[in-house]
């Protein structure tokens, strides 16, 4: 495919490279890249694609555009607030550069769509932020045989690697297992620094275009351990893991499984605040409780960096992590509400509570954000 | 005794209130009986989260039923899920 006189000028820097050169950029040009979800990670990997003349890019997120997505998601916009996350991306990447295609799909990426969605498709990039999507963009790129350029956050650690099972180990031999649900906290309870997806995404993005030129060594068989804090890149070698499921010589696992019920969690980082609907308390009941004779104890689970940002009068803090070490200084007989941001890492607590013979507990559905939504409108939502 | 060093990453340096540790193992043991050994030196060590983290010994992968060799440098590091 030949480049135009406007995209010979576009990528002047590029033709200069020797190993990118006229040859590889109309490689680039030719190429096609699917960037699984448009947030932390999504935004920069299909920002610099798209700037660096990948032909066809397809995104596919189901979300809309939230303002606590703009510290770190930065292919959208304070004036995309609200609007498709795709939709958002598409316009933005088609501004920076009108000379691409980008495909969208505005669906949740599943074992019903995803072998579709992924075929026309050269490299598959992993910006999910949950692990059923993740064991499922494994098993994609696995079954297609292409690359899967992998990333992962959280706080200040950030892990990157590519993962093509033709030439080297996939997702499943480093983790055969996904976690017990609930154990790897997510970036909507934990957070993440917002630079954070920028520094990880934009070496996922390298190694797409390493991957679609054919020059270099990539991350194939070795997986990237940075941390933002020690500003520390720490690399270990991997191999294939022969017990492998999906890839080994045995593989038993030859199609796209139920990923949700394998992991036992959602195929997203939202948060439900709900512990099920005989164990939850709303806001505006609990604060018709609080005026009460007898008003519940408020047992508020979260961080004590969290209580400068919002609190209730006279709740007490035991942050989730120390629960099960402080259940002595917990009353079993007194009636409790449990809390914390927004109803998940409460709905732990409370099975917690329950499983050591806690009864007369409830869940703040929706956390301390549904209070200040629906109470008390003078505390901020975070 | 074979001295190893153990680097702990993200979460578990948290939990284990240290980024590194020394510690003697006998000789011939895995990578499953260090974990062992290491929650019950550091009782914030969250047996679920090592039981699920991957380990390296001198920088290579290495899966739970490995023996370590002496001197070795042995890290761990827990799974992460954002995106």
């Amino acid at each position: 495919m030949e480049l135009t006189r406007e995209e010979i000028l576009r990528y002047s820097r590029h033709l200069l490279i020797p190993e990118v050169g006229l040859n590889g950029q109309r490689k680039l040009k030719e190429s096609s890249v699917l960037v699984i979800g448009t947030g932390g990670l999504g935004s920069p990997v299909s920002l610099y694609l798209a700037a660096a003349g990948v032909g066809r890019i397809g995104l596919v997120d189901y979300d809309v555009v939230d303002s606590t997505n703009l510290q770190r998601q930065v292919v959208h916009g304070t004036s995309t607030v609200g609007k498709l996350k795709v939709e958002s991306a598409r316009a933005r990447l088609l501004d920076l550069n009108p000379m691409i295609q980008v495909d969208v799909y505005n669906v949740p990426f599943t074992s019903a769509n995803a072998l579709e969605i992924a075929a026309p498709y050269d490299v598959i990039v992993d910006g999910t932020d949950n692990f059923p999507t993740r064991y499922l963009s494994n098993d994609v790129a696995v079954f297609l045989g292409k690359p899967n350029v992998y990333g992962s956050i959280f706080r200040f650690d950030g892990q990157a690697s590519v993962f093509y099972a033709q030439k080297g180990p996939c997702y499943r031999c480093l983790f055969p297992e996904p976690p017990p649900p609930g154990l790897v906290p997510t970036c909507a309870e934990g957070g993440v620094l917002g630079i954070l997806p920028g520094t990880i995404g934009t070496i996922q993005a390298t190694e797409a275009l390493k991957l679609l030129l054919g020059i270099g060594d990539t991350l194939i068989g070795r997986l990237l351990l940075y941390n933002a804090l020690d500003m520390s890149f720490d690399f270990v070698n991997l191999r294939k893991n022969p017990k492998c499921r999906v890839c080994g010589p045995e593989a038993d696992i030859k199609e796209l499984i139920d990923y949700e019920e394998f992991c036992g969690v959602p195929g997203h980082d939202h948060e439900s605040g709900s512990a099920g609907a005989d164990w939850d308390i709303s806001a505006p009941e609990l604060a018709a409780r609080l005026q009460s004779a007898n008003p519940p104890l408020l047992l508020d689970v979260r961080e004590p960096h969290e209580l400068q940002i919002s609190w209730l009068p006279g709740a007490l803090n035991i942050p989730l992590g120390m629960l099960a070490a402080r259940l002595s200084e917990l009353d079993s007989a007194r009636e409790m509400v449990v809390l914390c941001k927004a109803g998940t890492r409460s709905a732990r607590a409370l099975e917690l509570l329950v499983s050591a013979g806690f009864r007369r507990v409830k869940n703040l559905k929706g956390g301390i954000n549904a209070w200040a939504r629906e109470v008390d409108q003078n505390l901020p939502v975070y | 005794m074979n001295p190893v060093k153990v680097l702990f990453f993200a979460t578990l340096r948290h939990q284990a209130g240290v980024r590194s540790t020394e510690i003697e193992i006998p000789e011939g043991i895995t990578v499953r009986q260090l974990k062992e050994r290491l929650v019950e030196r550091f009782p914030g060590l969250d047996w679920q989260v090592m039981d699920h983290c991957l380990a390296s010994v001198n920088q290579e992968y290495c899966a739970d039923e490995d023996i370590i060799p002496p001197g070795a440098e042995v890290a761990f590091f827990p799974p992460v899920s954002g995106g």
